[in-house]
């Protein structure tokens, strides 16, 4: 029997919406899927307090089992506490590596053998922008598949990739389907508001941008010859990473270090001093800070 | 950059499109510079400019367009090569044989660069050979441009009935365009049209874009935007074999819009600014003038946002995605832009997820136009308005489709808005809708499409 795993991800509603249609699609057509709910908790105060509410209530509605991983059991870290810690200017990073993360050591936890996760049409749009602006190939290839062999172990897959988000929401709408929604707390990096205020505008000048953008994404072809990153595990976690550590490992010895910043960019001489188990050199974090602003950072 | 290459052979024809802009004027001054330059680093080829006047769908008046060809002609006159100046009106006059890719020379791949220069050579002595027979009257364009020289009759001619139809075609196409967005596609389709004849009369094999690294960059956007991913690498790359017989370079690529206009101020190169299709409009009157204003403001923001946006580009295969095994034949090109065609409908993509949401819900189209007759066959007991573009929608790409059913669906609107005053008046009705039909899908027709379709009718019976 093949597993699904519902995930909760921050948009409410597209995962509301997976869940109820999938669920439906599996009673109808008798796929004999073994269905799951997966929702990470971050552990921001009142945020994910009010939509873990929202996924409880419609777990009640959908009849299916709900399972709860938060931050804390993962990574002994909250993201209030994390903020506390870095101050509030680059938490997106950890918010953004530690949740793709959770999801699959969340799933694996359960037993699942596949993630379904919310993605909809205009977030496959925005991530092929964002890739294409920050020059990641290697994602910028697959982000539009439709089945991935997935940053992690399990492969994902996403059933909601051709609807519109308006189309989601309204479809939750006339289901009646409860849901919350709402942008992360910690404000969302600029450089991404930036695109999704072009697809926006993109949409605007011309309806179908959304899918032109999609279908761009499923075509381009990427050369022969660059080299993409090869694609290991984790030595610390098992994670999928093409360095020897994976990003959230090193995020998460940065925490527990004292010294969050240096995880955040320059991370190739942060991994070296890690694996070679010395002590980051005090130029190390000069350096960073003086990057700041040159470089982008997602 | 050329140097590098190494892709152009000695005495070689190469066309250079000169727009009058800071890049190809640059391009123009370099090219100039470098046919100087001493023995070991000269370039050797022969170089001819191409100026195409496209005042006619920017909205100018014929005093104002032969103002500005006379501005160019002298700087063209000046750089002592020989120059044709084109108008965009003309692009009705060409034969349809433009679109059809003549066979490769045998010199393109795997040779060396000795061996190459020695097929071209063998090849242009060919071309020499035939020459002499082959100057048909059929093609007054290629002929007096040669000279340069007859463009003002030539424009005079525009204006007076004995040359109409071009002067309204054109401007009917265009203003059968809703969106902006279409039309600067439209336009830069023609505008290649246009060059390649050109190119293709007077015997020139290869053609140089002034192109700019921001342009590069915008252009890879847009068109990313527009669902021309597949053809990223070829629309922006260095350079660009779709055409076969005629290769496309874009040498200045590398630069920054920023360091060419520094460099022109340095060395006083003239310029000539003339207004453009989106010269008015506001940012988001298209796709493409809200790409780059997005990708400016981006950019004084983030100063590496350009020159990422141009290695992503560069990373980027002309080839497509993978080669379907089961299929040897090599797939269609576009009608209008000859790139491989992008719309075999593959399980879970976008394109079908298009085509099943057109299906289960196809747009109300003109069948709307007579209350009465909702009949399937369309209204008035004639085909649908889309019947026209079905027919030639399969023979274009994604991005190009997208262009030409704004020019069909446009149609529909017209039609619509024609009908309120009279809406009994179902002669009317059917009326604009043979307008709708014939006129916009003919001019198109007429030079490019007639030829393919006759061609692959031909090959379905
Ligand atoms: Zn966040
Ligand atoms: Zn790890
Ligand atoms: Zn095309």
């Amino acid at each position: 029997m093949n597993a699904i795993m519902g995930t909760i991800k921050e948009k409410g509603q597209d995962s509301t919406v997976l869940a109820h249609v999938l669920r439906l699609l599996n009673e109808r057509h008798g796929y004999g899927l073994r269905l799951l709910l997966l929702s990470v908790d971050e552990g921001i105060a009142g945020y994910r307090d009010d939509s873990l509410a929202a996924v409880r209530r419609s777990r009640g509605r959908l009849g299916l089992p709900l399972h709860v991983v938060s931050y804390q059991e993962l990574y002994g870290w909250s993201m209030d506490r994390i903020v506390r810690h870095t101050g509030s200017r680059n938490n997106c990073t950890f918010c953004g590596v530690f949740r793709r993360q959770a999801l699959d050591r969340g799933a694996v936890l359960l037993g699942a053998d596949k993630i379904a996760t919310g993605h909809n049409a205009d977030d496959v749009a925005e991530t092929i922008l964002m890739n294409f602006l920050r020059g990641d190939v290697g994602r910028l290839q697959r982000c539009a598949e439709i089945l991935t062999g997935g940053e992690g172990a399990l492969p994902r897959c996403k059933p909601l990739k051709h609807a519109y988000e308006k189309e989601i929401v309204l479809y939750a709408y006339f289901q009646g389907l409860d849901y919350f929604s709402t942008e992360c707390v910690y404000a969302p990096n600029a450089y991404r508001g930036h695109v999704r205020a072009l697809l926006k505008d993109l949409e605007a000048i011309r309806p179908s941008s959304v899918a032109d953008l999609v279908h761009s994404g499923e075509r381009l072809a990427v050369r022969k010859d660059v080299r993409l990153p090869v694609q290991g595990t984790c030595r610390r976690c098992g994670y999928f990473s093409s360095q020897p550590l994976c990003k959230a490992c090193v995020l998460l010895e940065g925490l527990n270090r004292g010294l969050p910043k240096l995880a955040i960019g320059k991370t190739n001489r942060l991994q070296k001093a890690l694996l070679e188990g010395e002590k980051p050199r005090a130029d190390l974090e000069t350096e960073e800070n003086s990057r700041v602003g040159r470089t982008i950072d997602f | 950059m050329l140097g590098k290459n190494r892709c152009i052979y000695p005495g070689e024809k190469v066309l250079l499109a000169f727009s009058g802009g800071p890049t190809s004027s640059s391009m123009l001054r370099q090219v100039q510079e470098g046919l100087n330059r001493e023995a070991a680093k000269k370039l050797r080829f022969k170089p001819g400019i191409i100026y195409i006047d496209e005042g006619a769908v920017c909205g100018r008046t014929l005093d104002e367009r032969e103002k500005t060809c006379r501005q160019v002609e002298a700087i063209l006159q000046a750089s002592g090569f020989p120059y044709h100046l084109v108008f965009l009106e003309e692009v009705f006059d060409l034969p349809a044989s433009v679109l059809n890719s003549l066979s490769h020379r045998p010199a393109d791949q795997a040779h060396s660069y000795k061996e190459a220069v020695a097929d071209f050579t063998r090849w242009r002595q060919q071309c020499e050979k035939k020459e002499g027979a082959a100057t048909s009257l059929e093609d007054r364009l290629a002929e007096c441009s040669l000279q340069g020289c007859a463009w003002k009759e030539r424009l005079a001619v525009l204006d007076t009935s004995s040359f109409p139809a071009s002067h309204t075609e054109l401007s009917r196409l265009f203003g059968a365009v809703k969106s902006l967005t279409a039309k600067e596609e439209l336009l830069q389709t023609l505008r290649t049209h246009l060059i390649l004849h050109v190119a293709r009369r007077n015997g020139y094999s290869k053609v140089m874009v002034g192109d700019s690294c921001t342009r590069v960059s915008v252009k890879l956007l847009t068109n990313l935007c527009l669902g021309r991913g597949a053809f990223l690498a070829m629309d922006t790359g260095f350079s660009d074999s779709r055409h076969g017989d005629i290769l496309i370079l874009r040498p200045m690529r590398e630069y920054p819009a920023k360091e060419i206009i520094f460099y022109n101020y340095l060395f006083g190169v003239p310029t000539i600014f003339t207004p453009g299709l989106g010269t008015k409009a506001s940012d988001r009157a298209s796709i493409h003038l809200l790409i780059e204003s997005f990708l400016c403001k981006l950019q004084s923001e983030f100063p590496s946002t350009v020159s990422t946006v141009y290695r992503t580009g560069e990373k980027l295969s002309a080839a497509p995605r993978e080669v379907d095994s089961g299929v040897p034949t090599a797939p269609a090109q576009c009608l209008l832009c000859l790139c491989p065609l992008d719309t075999n409908v593959e399980d879970g993509s976008s394109l079908q997820s298009m085509l099943l949401s057109e299906q289960l819900c196809p747009r109300p189209p003109a069948e709307n136009c007579c209350e009465t007759g909702r009949t399937q066959a369309g209204c008035c007991g004639r085909p649908p308005v889309v019947g026209d573009s079905s027919q030639l929608l399969p023979l274009l790409c994604y991005g190009c489709r997208l262009t030409v059913k704004e020019l069909v669906s446009v149609q529909g609107k017209v039609c619509a808005t024609r009908r309120a005053p009279a809406s009994a008046d179902a002669k009317v009705c059917s009326c604009s809708q043979d307008w709708a039909q014939g006129k916009v899908a003919r001019s198109l027709s007429h030079h490019t499409f007639t030829r393919r379709l006759s061609a692959s009718d031909a090959g379905l019976r």
